[in-house]
């Protein structure tokens, strides 16, 4: 018990001096994973539209693997998003292993499914009628797009959360791709298992509790945007 | 209204952009596949950035054990290899891989276990003995089992022994590092072969002493090499053989040489560049 006090004190005096090198972990922890769930936003608004709106054949099993992919174990993708990006990869020529893009691309591998599952489900719980009513209107396809993703706005923020969530929270992959560098590829989670590692319990807790800290901030703003009552 | 798009955008791409900016300095990077125990007790944290300050080069230090940072260079997925188990390096070099191989610093093995020492290894004349100890009185001991340099001396002892303990329920394989392998041994009371350094670093935090020592076949040397750029592509030799040179030289000795001083009392790896392992007495 004393460990977790200890460790809380610690998290207070380091947030208290604004140690450097936590702000820096912690600010690339927001920059990696939030580039990471931007993007997985991009691609799970795009595939999940299609995904909700159209019907072809072998849709379904689409869906099933976007379910399936939101179960994807983390160390799975980040074992292989590294083999792909080794030097000795297809990819190797790109430089990208052990820089923070690496982990931008296994963390949005991560939490593209998340969104795009979520995206599926908000968008496919909308009255149909809803659609030909825009179109009727005279919207455009992007219009109308727009329009559809602020009715489903509670969910998709719900999707946007459980993806930066997934991405934050990740650290097998991020250790696998990132190689845990200090200065350039250090995040929170991979920090604390350094700190473990090398027996520095106060640090791992402090640095634990930072992250609880930030990913509570995160929601707090998005959640207040979600459930903004409209004029 | 939903965040401002155009902000979300551009938070997008200038994250994509940075991100992909700093991949652009690979010319100036060395990546250095480590056995852990440098790493995990802090030293090369002191020794990089010395090196960085005095060239234009990045180091990344990427801490796998000793038989996957071998693996890492055969791929050429490293530059440079720290390690610490000769035979694998003899090999390495043996089949083209690994040139410049320089002998870096010392230290050496311990067996380490519970204060009240159930299988009486304290009592034990050398190393074999106090491990076939362990053994007989099938006292619990945690394996590296990560194929590392630490792993493989292990190994070695066991068969020197004549017997194979994995499989039986005293044996356990953590398949992790130095000081997590520590972290088991310590919670759970049990035996374990580790490397003086790391053990000194993590004292404070284990419940675990040193209970055999001094046997020679228990020296650890590690060694520096370079990945063969003649039979590997996609390297960066001059980075490579920079550092090298680096860790070999007088300042970075010692950097080694007084590293734990302060904190431990003695210095947790001591420096040899420059001599032969037989000066060092090395019976492997």
């Amino acid at each position: 018990m004393d460990l977790i006090w200890d460790g809380i004190r610690e998290a207070f005096a380091i947030l208290a001096h604004g140690d450097r090198d936590v702000w820096e972990i912690t600010i690339r922890s927001l920059l990696i994973s939030g580039s990471a769930t931007a993007i997985a936003l991009v691609i799970g608004v795009g595939v999940g539209a299609v995904l909700a709106f159209r019907r072809f054949p072998g849709r379904n099993i689409l869906v099933t693997l976007v379910n399936t992919g939101m179960g994807l174990p983390p160390v799975v993708v980040g074992l292989v998003v590294a083999i792909l990006l080794w030097r000795s990869g297809p990819f190797g020529q790109f430089h990208l292993i052990y820089t923070p893009a690496a982990i931008v691309i296994a963390q949005t591998v991560i939490a593209a499914p998340l969104v795009t599952g979520f995206t599926v489900a908000a968008l496919g719980a909308l009255p149909p009628q809803l659609r030909t009513q825009l179109y009727g209107l005279g919207a455009s396809r992007l219009q109308m797009l727009w329009l559809v993703l602020q009715e489903a706005r509670l969910p998709l923020f719900a999707a946007i959360m459980a993806g930066f969530g997934a991405a934050v929270s990740e650290v097998g992959a991020s250790i696998m791709v990132g190689g845990n560098l200090a200065g350039e590829t250090r995040v929170l989670t991979t920090a604390v298992v350094l700190e473990v590692q090398r027996g520095e319990f106060d640090a791992a807790i402090a640095l634990s509790l930072v992250l609880l800290v930030l990913i509570f901030l995160v929601n707090l703003v998005l959640t207040s945007v979600q459930q903004r009552e409209r004029a | 209204m939903l965040i401002p798009a155009r902000a979300l955008l551009a938070v997008l791409v200038l994250a994509v952009v940075a991100s992909l900016a700093t991949a652009c300095l690979d010319d100036h990077t060395v990546i250095l596949a480590t056995g852990t125990t440098p790493y995990d007790t802090g030293l090369l944290d002191e020794l990089v950035p010395l090196f960085e300050r005095e060239t234009n080069y990045r180091v990344k230090v990427i801490p796998v054990g000793t038989g996957q940072a071998l693996e890492m260079g055969r791929r050429g997925d490293a530059d440079v290899v720290l390690t610490h188990d000769p035979d694998s390096e003899e090999q390495f070099v043996a089949d083209g891989f690994g040139i410049n191989r320089r002998l870096l610093m010392h230290n050496d093995f311990v067996i380490v276990g519970p204060e009240d020492d159930p299988a009486g290894v304290r009592r034990a004349n050398d190393a074999v003995t106090a491990m076939r100890a362990v053994f007989q009185s099938e006292a619990a001991f945690i394996s590296r089992g990560d194929d590392s340099g630490t792993n493989k001396r292990e190994l070695s002892l066991w068969a020197a022994l004549g017997v194979d303990p994995a499989g039986q329920a005293w044996y356990d394989v953590a398949g992790q590092g130095m000081g997590a392998t520590l972290q088991v041994a310590s919670q759970r009371g049990a035996y374990a072969l580790s490397d003086r350094g790391t053990l000194l670093a993590l004292r404070n935090v284990l419940d675990l002493d040193i209970l055999f020592e001094g046997d020679p076949v228990l020296l650890n040397t590690y060694h520096v090499m370079q990945v063969n750029p003649e039979r590997v592509e996609g390297l960066n030799d001059d980075a490579a053989a920079a550092f090298v040179e680096f860790l070999v030289s007088e300042d970075a000795q010692a950097l080694i040489g007084s590293y734990g001083v302060a904190e431990f009392g003695e210095p947790l790896f001591l420096p040899d560049a420059g001599r032969t392992e037989a000066e060092l007495g090395a019976t492997q």
